[in-house]
């Protein structure tokens, strides 16, 4: 019966990701797949990932081939237990149909939201249910909400999950409301406001991170949990060599070994991920912008508030997840988690854990916000 | 915010930006307002293609419709530049620069050198390059490689709305004199641009696609060309890098040496005719730099060397086409193998 037979489908990465070229294989037909076993590699023009198995099963029949471009929600292959006849599985493929379009198509509403908040233009996502507390992202420093396109759209099939640009970066305004974490977190205090957002699981990546603890702190009733990914605000030492490189680099050869620095794996520094960082660091005032923005919370290579550090005690749940390999802020870092935060050092990964390892950090931050 | 906008909004968009930006910038050109002194709408026309079209509504008298005297109007827009001002002067066809010339390449390309550095001319000359518009011979050139020649020039040659806007204005900014080549034929072609200001450095040439079998280098409308090749050369599992140059002057050798390096051959497409034009220069500078890196002789795919003809049959064989460029990718890659 189809019941007992798992599709494994092109997942969507990403508010823009259409389509997606399987790279590899890496099991073969006959092997018994646990949860999370990457099955296949999937390459797309921004950034390529490996696949990983949904539920637990027996991998049956590859259905996608290697070099075939599919697109988003393809059957790439068929998990079923040994009882599952192979007609069934043949009649399983054939009636398969890839869900047209949905509803981020061209017809569709648009893909981001606009709100000004501050008389600052912000560029939004929103995702998921209507109800429920929603789950913010707040990207790093030099970032946008692109940061978060493997993990936006998994959180939303649990709960509402909203990823802005922070003033300053991807397609917001180029200003900022202030360099101190102080002024950014109250930003995104009046942010949620203007969204009608009352209360909100905050997940922030790096400076992003430093932002919603200082949030945490400031209006601990606007958060109802934070999780701190590769987290600026828990210790002192930032590597000035990334910041620098980053905010001076005004060519694809110059960016390219500073933006390699953010992955254990450098290979993942693709052409169109470094066009795209051009293409923000290009707009007139983004240098200037990311030169004070970096003056004021990470000169000389110290960071110059940790409000993470001042979560001790107080009533928030705490997640903090690191990539051991991170090479911007080091994954010591996470033992000045407070006591009894949920800590997870994930190997394989560097300052991009959530993009690098998105699989396991999706089920963490899953359970993490589940739980409340 | 980026939206899909076409390269002649591209040109509009960045002179509105900068003559918004700085009081300085100022426009030339024949008939760029629409007929000064005329009854009627003023802002009627807008340049002989209708690029500056509604830019005299909101910037008024900075944008001035002259004589039909690229000599008086250029030296003039040269002589401002001098002076303090960022003039843009516009030449409907870069055809017509024979009669203004000496005013570009033997005073303003020579002002810093002759006056110790101390002199500064930032003037930006736009004109429309390049055949298929069934223009006949004296509106279609592509002379792109009689200014690169000329030291003291900047020279920018565009294929996309996105670089567009950021050349140009990169251009405006730029203290040098600049040669802004823009494709006529390019002109509707529509891409992402975001809505803000921003500048694109001359020098960087762009990996419009990634291969490991080939490069191929150009610029202008051949980059699409190429891209077509790329796609028919793909179908048989052969990967190009596709390097467009984007400015000819400064030139970007390090990107182009790079990518030969690593894919060991390389085929130069230029619209230009094929004596002394940019094809034959990149030429000439892989094979002195990384002749250790050549597998296979350079091709060179180029207009041939005749005026551009006014037939519409033979003008669309006068231009370097996709299977041109994929049969010069397979010349190269078969050589020692048969």
């Amino acid at each position: 019966m189809a019941a007992s037979i798992t599709p494994v489908i092109m997942p969507k990465w990403g508010l823009e990701m259409r389509e997606g070229t399987i790279a590899a294989w890496l099991v073969d037909e006959g092997a018994r797949i646990a949860v999370g076993t990457p099955i296949l590699d999937v390459e797309t023009d921004k950034i390529s990932n490996a696949v990983e198995a949904p539920d637990p099963g027996l991998l049956r029949r590859k259905v996608a081939q290697e070099g075939e471009t599919l697109p988003v929600k393809a059957l790439l292959g068929v998990l079923a237990e040994p009882e599952v006849g192979d007609a069934e599985i043949d009649a399983f493929i054939a009636a398969y149909e890839v869900p047209a379009a949905s509803e981020d198509g061209d017809e569709g509403p648009a893909l981001y939201q606009w709100v000004e908040v501050d008389g600052l233009r912000v560029r939004y996502a929103r995702r998921g249910p209507d109800s429920g507390v929603p789950v913010l992202f707040l990207h790093g420093f030099g970032g946008d909400l692109g940061n978060w396109l493997f993990n936006l759209d998994a959180m939303a099939e649990h709960a509402p999950a909203i990823a802005l640009d922070l003033p300053g970066h991807g397609q917001s305004d180029v200003r900022l409301p202030g360099t101190t974490l102080a002024e950014l977190a109250g930003f995104v205090a009046r942010f949620l406001a203007a969204i009608d957002v009352e209360c909100a699981h905050l997940v922030g990546h790096s400076m992003g991170g430093a932002i919603g603890a200082q949030l945490a702190l400031d209006q601990p009733g606007l958060v109802a949990s934070l999780a701190l990914v590769n987290s600026a605000g828990l210790g002192d030492e930032i590597n000035a060599d990334y910041i620098n490189g980053f905010v001076r680099s005004a060519s694809r050869r110059d960016l390219k070994p500073a933006v390699e620095l953010l992955f254990a794996d450098p290979s993942l520094v693709s052409r169109a991920l470094l066009d795209d960082l051009l293409k923000y660091k290009r707009l007139d005032g983004v240098t200037e912008l990311l030169e004070a923005l970096s003056a004021s919370l990470f000169a000389g290579g110290r960071q110059a508030q940790s409000p993470g550090r001042g979560l001790e005690g107080k009533d928030v749940p705490v997640l903090v997840v690191w990539g051991a390999e991170d090479r911007v802020i080091p994954a010591a870092h996470a033992k000045n988690a407070p006591a009894g935060a949920t800590v997870e050092v994930l190997g394989g990964a560097g300052h991009m854990s959530m993009m690098e390892r998105a699989n396991e950090f999706n089920s963490l931050l899953r359970r993490h916000v589940m739980a409340r | 915010m980026a939206r899909k906008i076409s390269m002649k909004q591209a040109i509009n968009e960045a002179l509105d930006q900068e003559m918004t930006r700085d009081p300085s910038v100022i426009v030339l050109g024949e008939d760029i307002v629409g007929g000064a002194g005329g009854d009627g709408e003023r802002d009627a026309w807008g340049g002989v293609l209708g690029v500056t079209k509604g830019l005299y509504a909101k910037h008024g008298d900075r944008l001035m419709d002259t004589p039909l005297s690229e000599s008086a109007y250029v030296g003039a827009a040269i002589g401002a530049a001098a002076c303090g001002m960022r003039p843009v002067a516009e030449l409907m066809f870069i055809d017509f620069m024979g009669v203004c010339f000496d005013q570009i390449y033997n005073q303003a390309a020579k002002f810093k050198y002759m006056f110790g550095g101390k002199a500064q001319t930032p003037v930006v000359i736009r004109a429309m390059v390049g055949a298929g518009f069934r223009a006949a011979a004296q509106h279609s050139q592509m002379l792109t490689p009689l200014f690169t020649h000329i030291p003291g020039l900047k020279v920018v040659c565009p294929s996309t709305p996105y670089d567009t806007k950021g050349l140009l204005i990169q251009s405006i900014r730029d203290n040098d004199p600049v040669i802004f080549c823009e494709h006529k034929n390019l002109y509707g072609f529509e891409g992402e641009v975001p809505e803000a200001s921003y500048t694109i450095p001359f020098g960087e040439a762009n990996i419009v696609r990634e291969g490991k079998h080939a490069s191929i280098v150009t610029y202008g409308l051949t980059v699409h060309r190429a891209l077509e090749a790329a796609v028919t050369l793909a179908k048989e599992g052969i990967e190009v890098e596709i390097v467009d140059l984007r400015t000819l002057s400064p030139l970007d050798m390090d990107t182009v040496l790079e990518s030969v390096q690593k894919t060991g051959h390389l085929v130069c497409v230029d619209e230009a005719h094929p004596r002394c034009n940019i094809a034959a220069d990149i030429s000439a500078q892989v094979v002195q730099q990384a002749f250790g890196a050549l597998k296979g002789p350079i091709q060179m795919v180029s207009a041939p060397h005749c005026p551009v003809p006014f037939s519409p049959v033979l003008e669309d064989l006068f231009i370097p086409s996709g299977a041109q460029i994929a049969a010069a990718v397979k010349r190269t890659l078969a050589w020692g193998k048969h």
